[in-house]
């Protein structure tokens, strides 16, 4: 369960989040809006990545504000871009790299880079370097290095915007068979379309909330074709 | 350099990756004492025989080359000026020797037995405050970063063409923003992965 009590945040002067009280307990939660209605901040806000200006935003009970350590180890974060995510040479070793932190011991992470290997279909590329790998393929490392943590909730921001039909495809049914919950910003409508909660963004404010159907249609009618 | 590993069974392969660093240690501080031009140039030779020994392909070690040869020729020729020629060869054949050696070791060598084996070497430096994991983790991602950024610069490059400039420092200008912003994200990407400023395993 995720949280939002009176969140407001600023950048500067500028405000790009106002007033948003949510309670999101849904297993698949879906975010659209334009570009710069305040997506991503809100996504950053949900597992401690920013502090709200405002507010408080609570997953599980702890608060994002005093408990960020605890929220980060409950929610894990796919960024658009895996480039940035991927921070160690290999596959192998960036699927370790996590655990790693966790403190897991050498026999515990050796066995789950293994399964999460075999599990993702990475298991030929294990001393791949990781910058020769197609853009999928950083995804899907991206993503497995993130649930290899056993995250209770994943946090996507745009994970198939760089990435071509097939790939995307093959992200969303992995987001689809995932047993956590999931808020997954995008502006791939086909993804979200079997979600549970849609939410739509307009200039930092909720204008839409509810089953994808009639919110994708409230979010394609702000923005009729020619 | 852009060296990748050179996956392959031979006894360079085999070498502990800690043995390897430490002898790239004492050959990069040993070489600054010798003032012999047959001996620099024989331990040339040597590296080449090890280049030879470890089959890597010539145009992997050529490939290596390329990326430090402007730089070598410049500085003989500074060198060579300022000083005189004899000089001039030595410097060359110091970093000659340096930087084959230094990219033979990662061309022989996973990166996780070289991150590992560095965490252990600096493993007694502990009591001076060095914290080799922090160190590790540098090591590893300058390995990962190195070609990401080679990319960025050379995309510059290109849209840069693009627009008709030919060449032009003002290339400098992108390339470092666009760095600065991969910094950004790498910093909120570590974060959202566990690593906190006050990791006590950093
Ligand atoms: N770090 C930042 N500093 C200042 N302004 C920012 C920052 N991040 C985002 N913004 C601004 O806040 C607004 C909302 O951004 P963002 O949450 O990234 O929106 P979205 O993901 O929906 O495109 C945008 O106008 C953006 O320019
Ligand atoms: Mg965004």
């Amino acid at each position: 369960m995720i949280e939002l009590d009176g969140v407001s945040h600023w950048y500067g002067q500028r405000q790009v989040l106002a007033d948003l009280t949510l309670s999101l307990g849904e297993r698949r939660v879906g975010v659209v809006g334009s570009n710069g209605s305040g997506k991503s901040t809100f996504a950053r806000l949900l597992n401690g990545l920013l502090v709200p200006g405002e507010g408080q935003v609570r997953v599980d009970g702890l608060d994002t504000r005093k408990q960020g350590k605890a929220v980060r180890r409950k929610v894990g974060f796919v960024f658009q871009d895996p480039d940035v995510q991927i921070v160690m040479p290999t596959v192998g070793e960036d699927l370790a790299f996590g655990l790693k932190h966790r403190g897991q011991d050498k026999a515990e992470i050796a066995r789950r880079v293994d399964a999460a290997l075999a599990q993702y279909g990475l298991a030929e590329l294990r001393e791949h370097p990781a910058h020769l790998l197609s853009g999928g393929q950083k995804q899907l490392l991206a993503i497995a290095a993130v649930l290899i943590t056993e995250p209770t909730h994943v946090i996507f921001d745009e994970p198939t915007t760089l990435l071509d039909l097939g790939n995307r495809r093959r992200i969303a049914r992995l987001i689809r068979d995932m047993d956590q919950q999931v808020v997954v910003v995008s502006h791939d409508l086909d993804l979200l379309a079997d979600f549970d909660r849609v939410l739509v963004f307009d200039r930092g404010r909720v204008v839409a909330d509810g089953k994808p159907d009639g919110c994708i249609a409230t979010y394609q009618a702000m923005h009729p074709p020619l | 350099m852009l060296s990748l590993h050179h996956e392959a069974r031979t006894p360079v392969h085999a070498v502990p990756a800690g043995l390897k660093l430490l002898v790239l240690f004492v050959v990069g501080t040993g070489s600054f004492f010798v003032r012999s031009i047959p001996v620099l140039g024989g331990a040339l030779v040597a590296v080449a025989g090890c280049y030879a020994l470890a089959r890597i392909p010539w145009r992997m070690a050529v490939r290596q080359w390329l990326v430090v040869l402007p730089f070598v020729a410049v500085i003989f020729v500074v060198q060579g000026l300022l000083v005189d020629w004899g000089s001039a060869v030595l410097v060359a054949e110091r970093i000659v020797v340096l930087v084959a050696l230094a990219a033979l070791v990662t061309l022989t060598t996973r990166t996780a037995a070289m991150v590992a084996a560095v965490e252990r070497l600096l493993g007694p430096l502990r009591r001076l405050g060095v914290r080799p994991e922090r160190v590790g983790l540098v090591v590893a991602m300058t390995i990962r970063f190195v070609p990401v950024l080679k990319e960025q610069a050379d995309q510059v490059r290109a849209a840069q063409r693009a627009r008709g400039v030919e060449y032009s420092a003002r290339f400098l200008t992108p390339l470092l923003v666009k760095t600065l912003r991969l910094a950004d994200g790498l910093g909120e990407a570590l974060e959202a992965r566990g690593v906190d400023e006050d990791d006590s395993r950093l």
